[in-house]
């Protein structure tokens, strides 16, 4: 059992990069499948991918200056592991997806164009076969983000409907 | 409330809270259906956003299954326009284009590189060039900044159909009939009741004035673009570029399965090619949405610049091969139009480009021999 709660600036993020991040999948995958959407969806998904990794950045550092409440004393190992693990897994694919995604589009020779005139450097060589095996790897780890997220809500939820250990109640709603 | 309605199963701090013997307990059954009822609803969204449950549903994926099915998968090339060459130059600015959009190129005296890509509409990078078939060019304008301008561009007057559909029918309503090798009449009498402005499109391109080779061709964009100038304000166009005093046609007979691409080798080796781009400026009345609806005679035309290719390639060894010519790639001071047709080619190109990227890429049909590259 346990009282803590997440500092109020790390639930802001959280919250924040919830619905960023979820739109952003449902983004991805909806204009794949699109024709008529196609454009305006990916004119929203690039700029909102940039957005995504720059406030995941800042919010590494936030949660080394406002660490997160501990987990219960009494919560057996392998739910740990998983917890822990399932985070590290989160993190890293709020980083890795839109990297690889820039990193696709530079091996691919398209302009990383974000609004305006503003296009960014690009962050691999112009490579076919890099690019092939980086759409691919978007895709795959896009995919593999909605699942672990899926899993992040459940165990959210099992903490707090089923377990009622205060975890799910450590991350409540965005200003509280 | 929940909260509530329940006992505290153990407040002991010994972890037995999580013991599965907890987890399935009778009282808990509700809630481990109402945490299923929440993923699988996301899951379920998730899954309709994909289209995975609606397999009737047009996607950019079966554009490209439908150019493969009916011309074979040729690994490497274009699913679309498979048979080309690459040629390189520079794009010239008059500085008459700067008055309706801010796009860097358009400025006076800017002068930016371009590659590009002559081809031959078709599936099949092995087809004979003939005197009918649709002649194209593509070209990537290198702005500074890292800005692009990539732009595909055919020899016909309108494009056949108004959306993707309509273009997906398309394919089906031309294919040759395997045994008399001419489309089938049944089909494409469907195909031009079911698409009512493909009739009179149809007509304006088999009725064109067909060019004799690559050189003396003009190039049209169909789709309708928006300008955008410095204050925002959106002009639509449509562009053209048109051959500046093309080399004359070759008395000898037309020989060769290669001959168009032949004869374009040899005009860019003796000597440079030079091209108009201009925009012809659509009034108010004027489709932007639809491309198969020409815009009348006399339409303001603006030379934006001038054109200069002096460079082939084949495309093993030229710059053209491995990007795509997504019609949507632009600069700032070009905008995308309400015409449909441009959105589902940038989605179909990127199907097409996924594919050819990952396969081992053979050589084209067209060959040209490079002493010049080998020089350096």
């Amino acid at each position: 059992m346990i009282t803590e709660t997440f500092p109020a600036i790390s639930r802001v993020f959280h919250w924040l990069m919830a619905v960023l991040i979820l739109a952003m999948l449902f983004i991805g995958i909806g204009m794949v499948a699109s024709l008529t959407d196609y454009h305006w969806l990916v004119s929203i998904h690039k700029p909102l991918g940039i957005l995504i990794l720059i406030l995941t950045a800042i919010r590494l550092i936030n949660r080394q200056l406002n660490p997160p409440p501990p987990l219960p004393a009494d919560l057996p190992a392998p739910i740990r592991a998983a917890a822990i693990g399932s985070h590290l897994l989160l993190y890293g694919l709020m980083f890795a997806v839109p990297l690889v995604g820039w990193a696709m589009l530079s091996a691919g020779a398209y302009p990383v164009s974000l609004f305006g005139a503003f296009v960014l450097p690009p962050i691999a060589p112009h490579d076919p076969t890099l690019y092939a095996a980086l759409r691919t790897t978007h895709t795959v780890l896009a995919l593999l983000f909605f699942a672990v997220i899926l899993a992040h809500i459940g165990a959210a939820l099992l903490h707090g409907l089923v377990f009622r250990d205060g975890v799910f109640h450590s991350m409540p709603r965005c200003t509280e | 409330m929940v909260e509530s309605s329940n006992p505290e199963p153990t407040a002991r701090q010994d972890g037995s809270r999580y013991a599965l013997s907890n987890l399935f307990r009778t009282s808990m059954l509700p809630r481990l259906a109402l945490i299923g009822v929440v993923l699988l609803a996301l899951a379920g969204a998730f899954a309709a956003t994909a289209g995975w449950l609606s397999p009737q549903r047009l996607t950019p994926e079966k554009i490209v299954a439908r150019f493969e099915e009916y011309n074979g998968v040729h690994p490497g090339f274009r699913r679309n326009h498979a048979k080309g060459v690459c040629v390189s130059g520079v794009f010239e600015s008059s500085g008459e284009g700067a008055a309706i959009s801010r796009a860097s190129l358009f400025r006076p005296d800017a002068s930016v590189p371009v590659f590009g890509r002559f081809a031959l509409a078709g599936g099949n990078p092995f087809m004979a060039d003939s005197p009918a078939a649709v002649r194209s060019l593509a070209l990537n304008f290198a702005l500074p900044d890292r800005e692009l301008w990539r732009t595909g561009m055919n020899d016909i007057p309108v494009f056949p159909v108004k959306d993707a559909q309509g273009f997906y029918d398309f394919l089906a309503a031309t294919r040759p009939d395997p045994k008399t090798g001419k489309p089938d009449p049944a089909k494409m009498e469907a195909f031009l009741k079911a698409h009512p402005e493909a009739p009179a499109a149809l007509k304006l391109i088999t009725g064109r004035q067909m060019a004799e080779g690559f050189a003396d061709a003009t190039y049209n964009s169909l789709n309708a673009f928006e300008f955008v100038d410095a204050h925002g304000t959106e002009t639509p166009v449509r562009w053209s570029v048109m051959p500046v005093d093309p080399p004359k046609p070759d008395a000898a007979p037309e020989e060769g399965e290669n001959y168009l691409f032949d004869a374009l080798a040899g005009e860019l080796e003796s000597a440079p090619l030079r091209w108009r781009l201009v925009a012809t400026v659509g009034e108010p009345g004027d489709s932007t949405s639809d491309p198969t609806i020409p815009w009348p005679d006399g339409r303001r035309k603006v030379t934006l610049g001038t054109l200069t290719l002096d460079r082939v390639e084949d495309e093993e060894h030229g710059p053209c091969r491995d990007v795509t010519f997504d019609p949507l790639i632009l600069p700032d001071g070009i905008a995308s139009s309400d015409d449909q047709i441009l959105s589902a080619r940038s989605a179909a190109y990127a199907v097409s480009f996924r594919e050819r990227e990952g396969e081992t890429k053979e050589p084209s049909a067209v060959e040209i021999a490079n002493p010049g590259s080998d020089a350096k």
